[in-house]
């Protein structure tokens, strides 16, 4: 699928004096959203960040029509929703548009019954790698040594793969994406559109108040986990994985720029000592042995 | 009305049966003791094309409330059941279901809550719904499980509620009575296609938001308020026009809110709900050939409560208040009695939990001693 940015459809679904922060990369990624499903779909958003910057209600700067949930519920909830357009003929998508939090762990339930019962359902996990609504705590989503409210001296324990888990329950489509590579998430979500059943779109959304960066340089930090590595774009489509471009490159880990570029920008890795850079760089490298293997594994149709 | 069948049920299958003739478009289901035979029956409708629904098997009861909410707010007509733990894991979305308006039925297979372990009637499970805004109903028998199923619908989608229809576990869930089931062209008659616009549309193309944070807290505190308060109080009518309509069309009907059995003449009245008030009416008719005159109160509805019909009370010398229920200042139904009729003269049992067997030759014994008003206040029975 080829295009151009500037041939997009040009009505904003993102309303100008929404509640967002300065720099917000989850709103970048839902203007994406009204590109790519505008008018074909109907949002499932739980507590999160995404439930609060809409604006306030009566009024709203979303033009999605939205139903806001509880914060475990949403996948389930989708479900119903997809079940009664089923059974009543209304054609559309339904979105899930979720965080890190709410999906990976006090919604992961009901993310793994959607998806073991294949239900018609778009759920983007737009991850922003800890709790940010509530104040930055961390959450399964968070990178190892991160510094959250709730990790102050640095997260223990390795981030959990949803997107990875999510293909593993054998649905139809699974990918990754970032704000930083609009044509990307937009192609993803296109043929997400296309596909029946459960579709998972993990989706990078850096955070300037809780990755403690200038949010000047909100596509810059994401474009940078990228590059570096940190966050490998690929995608799971019908029992067959690839890594897509830009990320292809970078399987070779000379062509990656040091990790290093990528956590300097950020104050939650200011205390990181160059060992620990290092420890980060073998477990993404880990990461990357596993995707690389997966996609040799599952390249045959 | 034409060709009416009557047939063998237990108190699950009722409810089985009602929701079948109800068309509902979405039923999701956990399987949870004792309430199970509901949704088997209802998948092996499914299953054979009885039953035109989706039929969604979901992970958890949690799930079940969130797929029949998203279905309801989507305009389906839904149904999902539930019992006991089932019911306090999904206990988050019966609130946010609630607060929405979403008109959806559910029927509560009534259980005791551990720990210990016990798959025992007893009526707490179902009570918890009474703060939320849910409509709560009880069942009689068989008979009225499968009519008050069918009115939920009704009731639900008129007064934009969500309604839970409790059903004694295993006393009345596994028991089976005869049961009239009238003609489908019967109940497409009472129950007119669910309203896709109710409460709101919720169509891709059509942007509306719903629960986003208010701009001003009086807004939310002004919605609350018209969700919680106001639609119950509204709810009523709708409850009493639904059960007159029925009873027309079927000719069964069950008085509305409140059933008054041998009440007219009476110095002391029962009060109880659920399937244990066909026990409590033979105790009842067996003090009454004794020339003991006692009366009986039946709350069909526990919510909306029946402010105006349990004000009566206060005519008699005594309210004898049954709880299958137990909280920490003595049963759900006392305390409420009390808190409605200040001015009555209230006994408060607290019996037949965890499924202990208490039957007519019980509610004679007891009634008989709170006549002799040997009871004051809270009386536990075990």
């Amino acid at each position: 699928m080829t295009f151009r940015l500037d041939q997009l459809p040009k009505k904003r679904y993102v309303i100008p004096g929404n509640a967002a922060c300065a720099g917000c990369g989850m709103m970048i990624g839902l203007k994406i959203l009204g590109m790519a499903l505008g008018d074909e779909s109907v949002l499932v958003i739980p507590a999160s960040c995404a439930s609060v910057v809409q604006g306030l209600a009566p009024k709203t700067g979303l033009a999605f029509p939205i139903l806001n949930v509880p914060f475990a519920s949403s996948a389930a909830v989708a479900t119903g929703i997809a079940e009664a357009y089923k059974a009543l003929g209304v054609r559309g998508h339904v979105v899930v548009w979720a965080g890190d939090g709410g999906t990976a762990d006090i919604g992961f339930a009901t993310l793994s019954g959607a998806a073991e019962r294949n239900s018609n359902v778009i759920y983007v996990m737009y991850d922003n790698e800890a709790y940010m609504n509530t104040g930055i705590q961390r959450s399964s989503s968070t990178p190892r040594s991160a510094w959250t409210t709730t990790t102050p001296s640095g997260k223990r324990e390795r981030r959990k793969d949803v997107a990875l888990l999510m293909a593993m329950h054998g649905v139809p489509y699974v990918a990754t994406a970032s704000i930083a590579y609009p044509h990307d998430f937009y192609r993803k979500l296109k043929r997400a559109a296309e596909v029946e059943g459960f579709r998972f779109i993990h989706l990078q959304t850096p955070c300037p108040p809780g990755w403690r960066f200038d949010p000047a340089k909100t596509v810059e930090v994401a474009r940078l986990a990228v590059e570096t590595g940190a966050w490998i774009l690929w995608e799971y489509d019908k029992g067959v994985l690839k890594v897509n471009p830009p990320s292809d490159r970078f399987a070779d880990k000379s062509k990656r720029r040091p990790l290093v570029e990528y956590v300097k920008l950020q104050g939650r890795f200011a205390h990181l000592s160059e060992s620990d850079i290092k420890a980060l760089e073998e477990e993404i490298e880990e990461r990357w042995r596993l995707i690389l293997a997966l996609s040799s594994a599952l390249n045959q149709r | 009305m034409t060709a009416l069948l009557k047939t063998a049920l237990t108190g699950n299958h009722a409810v089985a049966y009602a929701v079948k003739m109800a068309k509902p478009h979405v039923i999701a289901a956990y399987p949870i003791t004792p309430q199970t035979t509901i949704v088997e029956k209802l998948a092996e409708f499914v299953e054979r094309g009885e039953l035109k629904a989706r039929f969604i098997n979901v992970e958890s009861e949690y799930g079940a409330m969130s797929v029949v909410y998203g279905a309801a707010m989507a305009g389906a007509r839904v149904f999902t059941a539930t019992s006991s733990h089932g019911l306090l894991y999904m206990y988050e979305m019966t609130w946010w279901a609630a607060l929405s308006r979403a008109p959806i039925v559910m029927a509560v297979a009534t259980r005791t809550i551990g720990p210990i372990w016990n798959i025992h009637v007893e009526h707490n499970d179902i009570l918890t719904l009474r703060d939320s805004g849910w409509l709560i109903a009880m069942a009689e028998t068989a008979q009225e499980a499968f009519d008050l199923t069918i009115q939920a619908f009704k009731i639900a989608e008129s007064a934009v509620l969500p309604v839970s229809v409790g059903i004694d576990g295993f006393v009345l869930s596994h028991s089976t009575e005869p049961v009239e089931v009238p003609p489908q062209e019967v109940v497409d008659s009472f129950l007119p296609p669910r309203r896709a616009d109710v409460p709101l549309l919720l169509r891709p193309g059509e942007p509306i938001t719903f629960g986003n944070l208010p701009s001003d807290n009086r807004i939310h505190a002004r919605y609350k308020i018209e969700a919680v308060y106001r639609a119950q109080q509204e709810a009523k009518d709708v409850v009493v026009q639904a059960d007159r309509e029925y009873g027309k069309l079927t000719g069964r009907s069950y008085g509305g809110l409140v059933e008054w059995y041998r009440a007219e003449d009476a110095e002391d009245v029962v009060v109880c709900a659920g399937a244990w008030c066909s026990d409590a009416k033979r105790a009842v008719d067996a003090l009454r050939s004794r020339d003991i005159p006692v009366g009986l109160l039946r709350l069909r509805f526990i919510r909306p409560f029946p402010t105006e019909e349990v004000k009566r009370l206060s005519q008699y010398r005594r309210a004898v208040v049954f709880d299958r229920d137990i909280t920490p200042l003595g049963g759900v139904l006392g305390v409420e009695l009390k808190a409605a009729v200040p001015d009555a003269e209230v006994v408060n049992i607290v019996a037949g939990i965890a499924g202990v067997d208490f039957d007519a030759e019980a509610f004679y014994r007891v009634i008989s001693n709170a006549v002799e008003g040997r009871y004051r206040g809270v009386e536990f029975v075990v």
